[in-house]
């Protein structure tokens, strides 16, 4: 069946507004998806006919919402090929499982521990570890990029060493859209006795990991980039890893016995759950990977390519076109300049005409330093995107060229 | 020209045009008059927190009035420097501190110029505003 784009729009109510009196051309999906009716109808479900809290109640209601949530869980489980449903643990998102984990290490490290991040990485992947040397003493090592915007992997054996006891990368950069190769940073992590955490936040809407094939020791991703709400997210742990962290904060929920003299601590995935969770972003999140799901997300990156062959082509006809992250293996993203011009005066000309993208450093100042520029303009493209929204982001940029030169 | 009247100039100039990319190429324009600065003035305390472009801006008391320069790699953001510099560069510190911006809205370009866009404008008016206040204060103790 050929991937009926049309059909796959219509899904998705935000994609018929105006903006700006010209209609809304959406290439600002590695900061947030849309979402498509399913999606929206899944929330409003909830709160009209099932809201309750969850795992307490006695009542009708309260088990109808505990079960649509676990649900969900077991979503999630299936979707990653997670082997236990309680090595799935709901967050409000990725930086809060890289939080969570960052925090349960700072009893795990010592000084002269080593933590490995890569250099292309978001802040919110590389603060968490600052502060958590800072706190144990640990040092921060870093693994270099080259000038494809790929990782420097023959440099690995150089900051990898049996004092690297975390390693730290992003599946997809999110600021050029390369593809890192995280079986074989995993494969060496291993060899060395290094737990790895894997950010998978751009990476879900475009790719299905295979969590176990993987043997990641975590993962974490956002709902919100995969067609899901905002506010929830998961975080993958092995259990034995899970079981190895302690608590990241106290509350209801996640124990199982208190007495003023003790707390009993609650079996995973409570233990990481304190408090009322966010039940309807829980189940909406399973409703996301549902959609996913019933579009396949082979058919998915399929299209995707053909949509990253057309716009590199495409763009590349523009006069002073430089495209940053020119690797083999890269998602739905481009992340360009144009010339001399700023990329926040080609974004705001751009906004004029509809069509969104996003400007600025993408939270990854140290990549921009790197090729020593403030930031791009970067264009990410999902499966609902068309190549005329392409043409329209083409004609927008010679546009913007023309008025700013 | 009082800063009023000055604004009123600039509504007046902006209402003649139309279409947003005429008034984008006017204020394109704009940015392009804006005197430039050397490369060594363009130092890490002059730069201005908060907007997406680096915004550097500059500001001495020359005869009991607050001169402006400024700068910015971004030529729309020139262009929002210059409606400024030019509404609030010579002028009495007290009329700067004292002075209404919501002339910015009649401008045309209010979607792009409101205050919660993160262009900067709010941080920019805010420093100027910040210096005229500081000269006021020096002017009153002398």
């Amino acid at each position: 069946m050929p991937f009926d784009v049309a059909a796959i729009r219509a899904d998705f109510p935000i994609l018929h507004r105006q903006v700006n009196g010209k209609p809304l051309v959406y290439l600002d999906n590695a900061a947030t998806s849309q979402k498509p009716q399913a999606v929206i109808d899944s929330i409003v479900e909830y709160y009209s006919r099932y809201n309750a809290n969850i795992h307490r109640g006695v009542h009708s209601l309260s088990q109808e919402a505990t079960d649509a949530f676990e649900q969900a869980r077991i979503k999630i489980q299936k979707h990653f090929n997670i082997a236990k449903k309680h090595e799935v643990i709901f967050t409000s998102g990725t930086t809060h499982g890289i939080n969570l984990v960052a925090q349960g290490f700072s009893n795990l490290l010592e000084a002269g521990d080593e933590v490995l991040v890569s250099a292309l990485e978001h802040h919110s992947n590389i603060v968490p570890w600052q502060m958590l040397c800072e706190r144990t003493g640990a040092r921060l090592e870093v693994l270099p990029m080259n000038a494809e915007g790929t990782l420097a992997m023959d440099q690995l054996k150089n900051v990898l060493s049996s004092k690297t006891k975390l390693v730290f990368v992003n599946h997809i950069s999110n600021a050029l859209g390369t593809i890192n190769p995280i079986e074989e940073i995993i494969q060496k992590a291993h060899q060395v006795g290094a737990a790895v955490l894997v950010d998978g936040a751009q990476a879900c809407s475009h790719l299905q990991p295979d969590l176990q094939a993987l043997n990641v020791d975590f993962y974490v991703t956002s709902a919100h980039k995969m067609c899901g709400p905002t506010g929830i997210g998961m975080l993958y742990g092995k259990e034995s890893w899970l079981e190895k962290l302690p608590p990241y904060q106290g509350g209801g929920e996640m124990i199982s016995e208190v007495t003023f003299e003790k707390t009993t601590y609650a079996e995973l995935p409570h233990k990481f759950e304190a408090g009322t969770p966010n039940i309807a972003g829980g189940i909406a999140f399973g409703a996301a990977i549902d959609y996913l799901q019933h579009i396949g997300l082979d058919a998915i990156a399929q299209y995707e390519a053909e949509l990253l062959a057309y716009a590199t082509q495409e763009l590349g006809t523009i006069e002073g076109m430089k495209i940053y992250g020119t690797g083999p293996d890269k998602t739905s993203v481009i992340s360009f300049n144009v010339g001399e011009i700023h990329p926040y005066d080609i974004g705001t000309i751009l906004d004029q005409m509809g069509i969104a993208v996003r400007t600025g450093h993408h939270c990854a100042q140290p990549v921009m330093q790197y090729f020593n520029i403030p930031g791009t303009v970067r264009a990410s493209f999902a499966f609902y995107n068309t190549k005329e929204e392409i043409d329209a982001l083409v004609n927008g940029v010679r546009k913007a060229q023309m008025m700013l030169s | 020209m009082s800063i009023s009247k000055k604004q009123q100039e600039i509504v007046a100039e902006f209402s003649l045009f139309d279409d947003w990319m005429d008034k984008y190429q006017h204020l394109i324009e704009m940015g392009k008059t804006l005197p430039l600065i050397d490369a060594s003035e363009k130092t890490e305390d002059k730069l201005i927190k908060g907007c997406q472009s680096k915004v550097w801006l500059h500001a001495q008391l020359n005869d009991d009035r607050v001169v402006f320069t400024a700068d910015s790699d971004a030529v729309i953001t020139k262009g929002i420097i210059a409606i400024l510099i030019r509404v609030f560069s010579m002028q009495p510190p007290e009329a700067v501190v004292q002075a209404k911006t919501d002339f910015i809205d009649e401008i045309g370009l209010k979607e792009h110029l409101s205050p919660t866009r993160a262009n900067g404008l709010v941080a920019m008016i805010k420093q100027m505003k910040l210096y005229a206040l500081a000269f006021e204060t020096q002017m009153n103790e002398q």
